[in-house]
């Protein structure tokens, strides 16, 4: 594995399996008494958060905790970047202070990258969500909840041969439907991006996937089916004509719901628009597996941050 | 993954043979009696195998075990990675399954590997154990204590004493997990290592 995870494209099959194997093990331990391990004790992870986040800032941050790591969380309201502070010299302050593990969400694309290529700190670079481009842990976390679903016996130590995944939504501007894309691709799923024209990015024929403006068409053969956001900056755009239009062409409802195969399960990175992509019934019915995610996220990070952090760096070890 | 001087790729160095198939089987049924006797019958033993050889070991046992006790007996695994010592210098590694087949608070748990020689591997082992639970009693039941201790660490149950040479390296094979007879061998040059 690389020293960073940026992108989901840089894993290779048996790296991203080895992620989930590790995951799958390490939900145990949120089963136990003590739910902690001392694996990254005296290791300090750092929250670099330029970015509003709940759900992926606290998953990191529980996911480090249990691991025994310390955590400084650094969000950029009431930091010096509301004073002017560059990303290289706030980088700067954090090296000085002896990170290990910088996990990094950033509203401009590849900001992770620079982070990591240029030298600025000799930790970790773990990317959580930077601007339209990659968010790669929640597509392990999609990857590892859709694995231990449709997978015979949770499917340890396999990939998703074979696995037919249909991702709705606003694809143009999501970073989780970017890495699912390339991450499921790898893992062997076949991949359907469903959106309206536009909302599909261009160059998408260069994407491992195929394509589709019609969700009624996309329904049948679907294992999972994953719902993203529509983000409200994007409803007034003109990206599509109203909400409710864009609700009747490409939410989810019971009716289509009940068209999915028997066992096909429905994701949605959250948060949820109820009644705009996803309609209440759905969200809450026993076929969504929105709250298992949550769960899961928790035990991917820690995978992650122990797979990059704890061991030697491959310099230093002895390969592989 | 458990024993430091696991030589697990094909050597072409001789392999001197020190316990065959038989003899396995021998000193496995002989450790499940003094674990029975130690202990006053299987009642509060729970037997936990650290990863990998350890574990088919300490399933034998316990199937040992059930067939003097007349029911049936599980035993588990404890995986000890994430408590290692010297996980900071090697690369990441893998991890194995953890399951207990009972709850350990007030038992006896053994605790059972394949070689036990730095003692690193138990000192991880108590650790992981300690955060399942809080058993009456440790106990520590091993097929080749080897020497060359670390830590102030012993067995109470041992298949064979092998004195060994720094230089050379103990190699346990075992039909569960290597697909080959059981047997534990010694590899690697010491003087005068006639076979």
């Amino acid at each position: 594995m690389k020293k960073h995870l940026l992108s989901a494209g840089d894993l290779s099959r048996d790296d991203a399996v080895r992620v989930l194997d590790t995951a799958a093990e390490l939900l145990g331990v949120a089963q136990r008494p003590i739910k902690k391990l001392p694996t990254l004790r005296g290791r300090t992870v750092v929250n670099l958060f330029f970015e509003d986040s709940t759900r992926t800032r606290i998953s990191f941050e529980a996911a480090a905790k249990r691991l025994s790591a310390d955590v400084i969380n650094f969000s950029a309201k009431g930091s010096s970047v509301s004073k002017g502070e560059s990303l290289k010299d706030t980088a700067l302050t954090l090296q000085a202070m002896g990170a290990d593990a910088v996990v990094i969400r950033h509203h401009f694309s590849g900001a992770p990258h620079r982070l990591a290529a240029a030298g600025w700190t000799n930790g970790a670079v773990v990317n959580a969500g930077d601007g339209t481009h990659e968010h790669p842990t929640q597509a392990l976390l999609d990857a590892f909840t859709m694995r231990s679903h449709l997978m015979p016996d949770g499917g340890t130590g396999s990939d998703l041969a074979g696995k037919n995944v249909t991702i709705v939504g606003d694809v143009l501007h999501s970073r989780v439907a970017r890495s699912n894309a390339l991450l499921l691709h790898t893992l062997g799923a076949n991949v359907t991006l469903v959106a309206p024209p536009t909302l599909l990015p261009v160059g998408i024929d260069a994407w491992p996937v195929r394509t589709s403006y019609d969700l009624d068409d996309s329904l049948e053969g679907a294992d999972a089916i994953m719902m993203l956001r529509v983000q409200h900056e994007r409803k007034n755009a003109s990206y599509f004509p109203s909400a409710r239009e864009y609700s009747r062409r490409y939410g989810l409802d019971t009716t289509r719901m009940n068209r999915l195969p028997d066992h096909a399960i429905v994701l949605h990175p959250g948060p949820m628009n109820r009644g705009m992509e996803i309609t209440a019934d759905v969200a809450d019915s026993g076929r969504s597996v929105i709250v298992e995610q949550v769960t899961n996220g928790v035990a991917v990070r820690m995978a992650v941050l122990y797979l990059l952090v704890s061991g030697a760096t491959n310099e230093e070890g002895e390969g592989s | 993954m458990a024993t430091p001087d696991d030589v697990s790729d094909a050597a072409t160095d001789p392999v001197r043979t020190v316990l065959d198939a038989g003899e396995i089987s021998r000193a496995l049924t002989r450790i499940t009696h003094e674990i029975l006797e130690r202990n006053h019958g299987s009642a509060e033993v729970v037997l936990l195998g650290i990863p990998k050889r350890g574990v088919p070991l300490a399933r034998r046992i316990a199937r040992r075990m059930g067939e003097v006790e007349g029911r049936e007996i599980r035993s588990g695994a404890l995986d000890v990675t994430m408590y290692r010592d010297d996980l900071s210098l090697k690369p990441a590694r893998a991890l194995a399954h953890t399951e207990t087949p009972d709850d350990v608070d007030d038992k006896i748990v053994v605790l059972v590997d394949d070689v036990l020689m730095s003692g690193r591997t138990i000192r991880a082992a108590l650790d992981a154990l300690g955060d399942l639970g809080r058993p009456r009693a440790v106990q520590l039941a091993v097929l080749i204590d080897r020497g060359h201790r670390e830590l102030p660490i012993r067995a109470d149950f041992v298949g064979k004493n092998l004195p060994t040479a720094l230089t050379e390296k103990v190699r346990v094979r075992l039909s569960e997990t290597d697909d080959v007879e059981d047997a534990v061998g010694i590899v690697g040059s010491v003087a005068g290592g006639a076979a």
